[in-house]
């Protein structure tokens, strides 16, 4: 009788030293944390040195990320939020709720780094995706994918930072032309999703000709799928460059940890992890270079962003435009 | 008479402050969305298209659920066969299915990969396309037809049967048959079953959140949802609550017009009597045509879902071990504000003026309306989404409470009537009189209210959208995120899950209450 007795005791002291082990709550978008994504992996790196529990909150695709926190307000329960872009991160800055990084490291982007509260883990260019089998004309740009009768699905740009992507991108590449683009674009689009995974799923459960996805979203397919048939179609406006983000929330109770976290994410394992579970381009090249495959990519001629302090009011242009050429 | 009223005082004072807490349930958020909203600018071009698709696909479902319920509801009025009386069963069932699994139901049937698909494939036609305007409509027919088919059969049965008679004996037939005897029985009968439904589509979210097909097949209601969760605008979604809330008051001021049939009408049992000519026999395809259309999206749920009912990922027991709290929750505050409200109402003199008042208000102020005021009051002083499972189970209890009220005020009334005088003379009040001369006679109507608010609220996905955590889904927004995920497996098995709990929910207290009442 004894046994059970402290087996049992033994058990309540063992999970109340569970409980004591600091917990580090990341807010990410859906497919970081799935089983697929990298969340899983870098869970398990990082934890093995922090003696921490690290615990990746799914809230949505990564602008409806950014409303989570602002819905959260200052009750915000996450210690870093990993997964907005430079098209949100003035929005973020102005919550503020984020506090310094104080990183420096070698940046590999195609583009100058000097934000203080946002620090950089992945970048890409977005694409549209295609299966090379069944797709002939090609379209090489946005005028040609709107005169055809190809069927794409896009993501809602309120709750999608691809989404977000491609509404900048028609707006930097065709400015004041843009609503005429988005009005020729509405009988190709076959739905409006709320975040990436479910609109690529859609493409390749073939309910659409093509994807709203990356540059490298075809390396997928390639190296885990040794599938060659999705390929990005080049276009020649050139291609908007996303670069995904990290920030510490300020009022973190874990501020060593979330500082921890955000140096491992510069770190060569975590980068190492990047290229092959999000399919996106390492923020800090690994020292082995980028995995096999990658150089197949198409690699934009022309690159495309609009600065992040004039994002704010380029989105809300670009937004009414928009959803009232979409509503009609 | 001076004994009387100073005996029933507590009972107005506790039915007075139920029915207040009520009001102030709907006027506070109500309040705080008008003040919320005056900061906001005026509504975009896409407000004004959500705005239009709300009215337009409420009008088309209206339409189509109540034409086709014509028909099915003179071919089940006029026929007597082997499962009429399930049948007719069935067709309440779609009240208390999750609309989640429903959508599921008919995306295996509709859908791009469907059956359906499947088999125009085979003849070499495309594959459908649900998503948008016809798939809404599409699943606002299958929730009501049945509930437009059992309004119209009410219609028929109460045409009295001396009138066959006389029309039979008078060789009346054909086409005069219609315009003397069941013309103007639908001129009575329609306009209260359109509004109903069109009244249950206009608050419509979940289904356009599953198959509404981008900004073009938008509601008001997703539009409140979306200013929420994906712009955190406040101002804007104050704006479409009140939108929403005026469009729900004209529709409402519309039904009090036109009389609307009641909901929980008994006696479908009996046939009519036609003496007049054979029922043809389309009335049996049309009815087999109907239960196809009823029963196969659920089969496939069933089909897809059973073999993973056991091996779902731990977050699927987990949030359906939530939503079991949230319905006995709303459940356990829906019946103690009905139950007072009741036992007030029936000692006032215009007490059915009450009822129907907050029957409408509540239709009016949809949950998303009500969902976003509370998150204006709140947001300032607590964290709302710690306190999102209670918000819920809130909502979902006044959602709930106009079908509690009407299923329970004749019944007090009732009692009331028949027992009331003797109770008086023997003096028993308060608790004594609760125990002994209401409590035997109301477990019936006690027992289907309560299984009907739990399962409303088991398959509920509205409130829970604005304001959940990821961590804490409901079982329905937890299956609705396997679905985007396209993790359709999982999906299914959670959706049979849905569908047993929220049936069981109901059987268990509906029987309850049925076991050993003396009669």
């Amino acid at each position: 009788m004894k046994y059970p007795l402290l087996a049992a005791g033994l058990c309540v002291i063992a999970s109340s030293a569970i409980a004591e082990t600091p917990v580090l709550t990341v807010y990410t978008y859906d497919s970081f944390v799935s089983d697929w994504g990298p969340g899983p992996a870098i869970e398990a790196a990082f934890e093995e040195t922090c003696g921490c529990d690290l615990k990746f909150v799914g809230a949505g695709d990564g602008a409806a990320l950014l409303a989570r926190v602002r819905l959260e307000g200052e009750h915000i329960k996450a210690d870093v939020v990993l997964g907005l872009d430079t098209n949100l991160t003035q929005a973020a800055r102005e919550t503020e709720l984020f506090a310094p990084h104080g990183v420096s490291a070698e940046l590999n982007l195609p583009m100058a780094w000097g934000d203080d509260l946002f620090l950089p883990y992945d970048w890409g260019y977005f694409a549209f995706v295609y299966k090379r089998d069944g797709l002939t004309d090609v379209p090489s740009n946005f005028k040609e994918l709107a005169a055809s009768d190809l069927k794409i699905v896009i993501q809602d740009p309120r709750s999608s930072t691809p989404g977000l992507g491609l509404l900048m991108w028609v707006k930097a590449a065709y400015g004041d032309e843009a609503p005429a683009i988005w009005n020729d674009l509405s009988d190709n689009i076959v739905t409006v999703t709320k975040g990436w995974s479910e609109s690529y799923g859609m493409f390749l459960e073939g309910e659409a000709d093509m994807a709203l996805s990356y540059t490298t979203s075809p390396a997928y397919h390639l190296i885990a799928e040794e599938d060659a048939g999705k390929v990005a179609a080049p276009f020649s406006e050139g291609h908007y460059l996303q670069v995904e983000v990290a920030g510490k929330i300020a009022s973190t109770d874990q501020p060593e940890l979330a500082d921890a976290f955000l140096n491992f994410m510069v770190s060569e394992k975590f980068q190492t992890i990047i290229p092959t579970t999000n399919w996106m381009y390492p923020a800090v090249t690994p020292a082995g270079g980028l995995p096999e495959g990658f150089e197949t990519l198409v690699t934009p001629e022309k690159s495309l962003m609009v600065e992040s302090d004039k994002a704010i009011a380029v989105r809300e242009e670009a937004l009414a435009e928009w959803l009232s050429a979409l509503s009609k | 008479m001076a004994e009387r009223a100073f005996k029933i005082t507590p009972i107005i004072a506790a039915g007075a402050g139920a029915t207040l807490l009520l009001l102030a349930m709907i006027i506070g958020p109500l309040g705080a969305l008008l003040w919320r909203a005056e900061g906001a600018a005026a509504l975009a071009d896409s407000d004004w298209s959500a705005v239009r698709f709300t009215l337009l696909q409420a009008t088309l479902s209206a339409a189509i659920s109540v034409a086709l319920a014509v028909p099915v509801a003179r071919a089940l009025a006029r026929r007597q066969f082997f499962g009429r009386a399930v049948l007719i069963t069935l067709l309440g069932a779609p009240f208390i299915l999750p609309v989640m699994v429903a959508v599921m139901g008919l995306l295996a049937v509709f859908g791009r990969g469907g059956i359906l698909s499947a088999l125009l494939g085979w003849v070499s036609l495309p594959p459908i396309h649900i998503y948008g305007l016809h798939g809404v409509v599409l699943a606002h027919v299958f929730f009501n037809l049945p509930l437009a088919t059992r309004l119209i059969l009410q219609g028929w049965l109460m045409i009295p049967s001396e009138r066959f008679r006389l029309a039979a004996s008078l060789d009346i037939t054909g086409r005069d048959f219609g315009r003397i005897l069941e013309r103007p029985m639908l001129r009575d009968v329609l306009p209260g079953a359109f509004m109903v439904v069109f009244m249950i589509c206009l608050t419509s979210f979940a289904v356009a959140l599953a198959l509404g097909g981008g900004p073009k097949a938008t509601t008001v209601e997703l539009a409140i949802y979306q200013a929420f969760r994906f712009d955190f605008d406040l101002g804007r979604a104050a704006l479409l609550a009140m939108v929403q809330f005026g469009m729900g008051a004209v529709a409402a001021i519309v039904m009090l017009w036109v009389a609307v049939p009641t909901m929980m009408g008994a006696g479908l049992g009996r046939t009519v009597e036609r003496l007049d000519a054979p029922a043809p026999w389309w009335d049996g395809a049309l009815l087999s045509v109907m239960t196809l259309f009823l029963v196969t999206p659920l089969v496939m749920i069933l089909i897809d879902g059973l073999p993973n009912l056991l091996s779902l990922p731990k977050s699927v027991y987990l949030a359906a071990g939530r939503s079991l709290g949230v319905a006995l929750l709303s459940m356990l505050i829906a019946i103690s504000l009905a139950l007072t409200i009741a036992l007030m109402v029936v000692r006032l003199k215009r007490g059915a003026v009450v009822v129907e008042s907050i029957g409408y208000l509540v239709l009016a102020a949809s949950p998303l309306v009500i969902g976003a005021g509370l998150f204006i009051v709140l947001f300032p002083v607590v964290d709302p989404v710690a306190l999102a499972l209670p918000i819920t189970a809130l909502v979902n209890a006044m959602m709930s409470l106009p079908f509690a009220l009407r299923t329970l005020v004749p019944a007090v009334r009732d009692i009331e009537v028949s027992y009331g005088p003797l109770a008086d003379s023997l003096q028993m009040t308060g608790w004594v009189r609760l125990r002994l001369v209401l409590w035997p006679r109301l477990r019936r109507p006690l027992g289907f209210s309560t299984g009907l608010a739990a399962a409303l609220s088991m398959g509920d996905l509205g409130v829970i959208a604005l304001f959940s955590d990821p961590d804490s889904a409901t079982l329905p927004l937890q299956m609705f995120r396997l679905m985007s995920a396209y993790r359709m497996d999982a999906a299914a098995g959670a959706a049979v899950l849905l569908l047993g709990l929220s049936l069981l929910l109901f059987w268990i207290f509906d029987r309850g209450g049925r076991a050993d009442v003396d009669a």
